[in-house]
């Protein structure tokens, strides 16, 4: 009798685990992830998510590049919302080199980051519908995104990988036409949200994929380091906007929406309502930085982190000098260290950055939330259907971008 | 904001004395430097006691420092959403001693410390699964270590002929250039003996 056919071996076979591969080519796996999948019949067993199929080298090549050069590679990480990113590099360096912010290079900032946000959560709403079978939403929010990005893209000039802010402030003034045209985009967004919402809310099938599914608890979400959206889900009020308020936070009027039960659908409904808090926000924005009293200038031009504007180039054999060792010696950042933590739309959002007083970082650790919630991948899964997997991922909200940096 | 931060460092540095080597406030954040061995008794310390609730353990990080001995440095970044504060601690290792894992403790730190253990080769012990995480499968060295080239030492590409990837040593074509601008933009500061005198007696 040979091996397969002996009657005990049998019975070994057939209850066997097997292992699937997810990925790192599905469209569920929101970009390059390789899920190593022990399945008990259609019950999750482990998951051992393979990660680093994206990794650049981003922090190595951050201690190769002078600060200014530096920002570009924080679109690159989460490239869903990349003036988030921005932002927490130029705050560290503004910490350790005491660069000020002028106000209305501020509530620009804020304007961006708010879109940044709403970026980011269309686009996980959508495809966590797609992950579960929904095909329209995402078409009818990748409209809204579209809009989003030209926005980008008259600010900074591109559509996606922005470069704008820089230390002290952001690159150029918002001109008057734009900053109309994003308030005219905040009246009619809500109405589209509404459409979406409609779409899937109440829908049966999408309710029966994401209700009570990937349940956090308040504990399990302080131990294995969440933030943003997972804590938020799990019922705890934590949002770095409003608990360590920088920028201009703590002068703007918004609420934070907060979860029940810790599961998918209750991470699904908090990014909905975030998004409409985030239009507030930017109306507050758009007024405030229409206001006639409120123009001047949105980068200090009498600091030598900032370059010279144009006009004054052509006349200053100074402002020429400065633009040309700002542009190829960089600044100079003051010995010290500094960890700076922003609310980005998937969660905390940090940069340790160890300055050596030269004119390139000395070591750069970038936080990304979605590494943390992406770690407890296994421990959220396990016991699952092998369906609701795909469905846990997409609440998770992971890019590849900003884990494998 | 700091003298509260001062007040924690005091209360930390009552409790763990014998633990710390020293502890400052700067720039607003309150930095701990830790002996190496004694690291899972303060972190579990930061989380259990009252006053800290350090409950979410936000990143572990490496820094090299190739001049020193103990040529590494181990960065944990802890946050507590109860009392609204942040720490740093810090404590250092060389290539071949083991930093004690701190996974049993905060289950979020096994895939941190496999990150520190394959940036810098870090080694901790008492981890559940060090493996590499985010280099490729079979890679050599720790690339983030000062040490380690940044154009790396091979690349892949797609061999027609044996119709797979191979990894050949790395070619440039055009040198790497790394300019030195250690030269001071703003000039020397030009000391003439005895103003320091004046100012003294003008403030």
């Amino acid at each position: 009798m040979s091996e397969l056919t002996n009657p005990e071996n049998m019975e070994q076979l057939d209850d066997r685990k097997f292992t699937i591969n997810f990925g790192p080519q599905h469209p569920a796996a929101h970009g390059v992830l390789r899920l190593v999948l022990e399945l008990d019949g259609e019950i999750v067993d482990r998951v051992d998510p393979h990660i680093g199929l994206l990794h650049r080298g981003t922090e190595k090549l951050l201690e190769h590049k002078t600060y200014l050069q530096g920002i570009g590679y924080f679109d690159r990480l989460d490239y869903v919302a990349p003036m988030n990113q921005e932002h927490a590099f130029c705050m560290a360096v503004e910490k350790l080199a005491s660069i000020p912010v002028p106000r209305r290079g501020e509530y620009i900032r804020v304007l961006y980051c708010e879109i940044g946000r709403i970026l980011s959560h269309i686009l996980n709403v959508t495809t966590q519908a797609l992950d579960v079978g929904a095909l329209t939403p995402p078409v009818w929010g990748f409209e809204e995104r579209e809009k989003l990005m030209v926005f980008y893209e008259r600010a900074s000039g591109s559509r996606m990988h922005a470069h704008y802010f820089r230390p002290g402030g952001v690159h150029q003034d918002l001109p008057p036409k734009l900053i109309e045209d994003i308030g005219e985009w905040c009246e009619q967004f809500p109405a589209k949200l509404k459409d979406i919402d409609n779409l899937l809310t109440e829908n049966r099938i999408f309710k029966q994929r994401n209700v009570d599914i990937g349940v956090v608890s308040k504990e399990e979400a302080l131990e294995w380091g969440f933030s943003g959206v997972m804590v938020r889900g799990s019922g705890m009020a934590w949002d770095l906007r409003r608990a360590q308020p920088y920028s201009v936070y703590d002068e703007l009027d918004f609420n934070i929406p907060v979860g029940k039960n810790g599961d998918c659908w209750d991470r699904y409904l908090i990014r909905i309502e975030e998004m409409l808090e985030s239009v507030k926000i930017m109306k507050q924005c758009v007024e405030w930085l229409s206001r006639a009293e409120n123009a001047g200038e949105v980068l200090p031009t009498n600091s030598k982190f900032a370059p010279p504007r144009r006009a004054e180039m052509k006349q200053s054999m100074e402002a020429l000098i400065h633009h040309f060792k700002l542009y190829t010696e960089g600044v100079h950042v003051p010995v010290g260290e500094a960890y700076v933590a922003v609310e980005a739309p998937k969660g905390e959002f940090g940069v340790y950055l160890i300055a050596d007083g030269t004119n390139k970082p000395y070591r750069v650790k970038i936080r990304a939330p979605g590494f943390a919630h992406l770690a407890a991948m296994d421990h959220i899964s396990r016991g699952h259907q092998l369906a609701d997997v795909s469905a846990i991922l997409g609440s998770l909200d992971i890019v590849f971008g900003e884990i494998d940096r | 904001m700091n003298e509260r931060l001062n007040e924690l460092g005091e209360h930390i540095s009552h409790h763990m004395d014998s633990a710390i080597k020293q502890w400052s406030v700067d720039y607003g954040e309150l930095n701990i430097s830790i002996y190496a061995d004694r690291v899972g008794e303060v972190i579990k310390f930061l989380r259990d006691d009252r006053a800290c609730r350090f409950t979410s353990l936000i990143d572990i990080c490496g820094i090299d420092y190739p001049s020193r001995t103990e040529r590494f440095e181990v960065v944990y970044h802890l946050l507590s959403m109860h009392m609204n504060h942040r720490i740093r601690i810090r404590t250092s290792t060389d290539e071949e001693t083991p930093v004690a894992s701190i996974s049993d403790i905060f289950p979020v730190a096994n895939w941190l410390e496999r990150e520190a253990f394959d940036m810098y080769g870090i080694v901790f012990s008492g981890h559940p699964d060090l493996r590499r995480i985010l280099t490729d499968y079979g890679f050599n060295g720790h690339p983030l270590r000062k040490d380690f080239p940044l154009s790396g030492y091979v690349e892949v590409r797609w061999d027609d002929e044996q119709k797979r990837v191979v990894y050949e040593p790395v070619e440039l074509v055009q040198e790497y250039r790394d300019f030195d601008f250690l030269s001071p933009w703003e000039g020397a500061k030009y000391v003439i003996p005895g103003d320091e005198k004046a100012k003294g007696e003008g403030a």
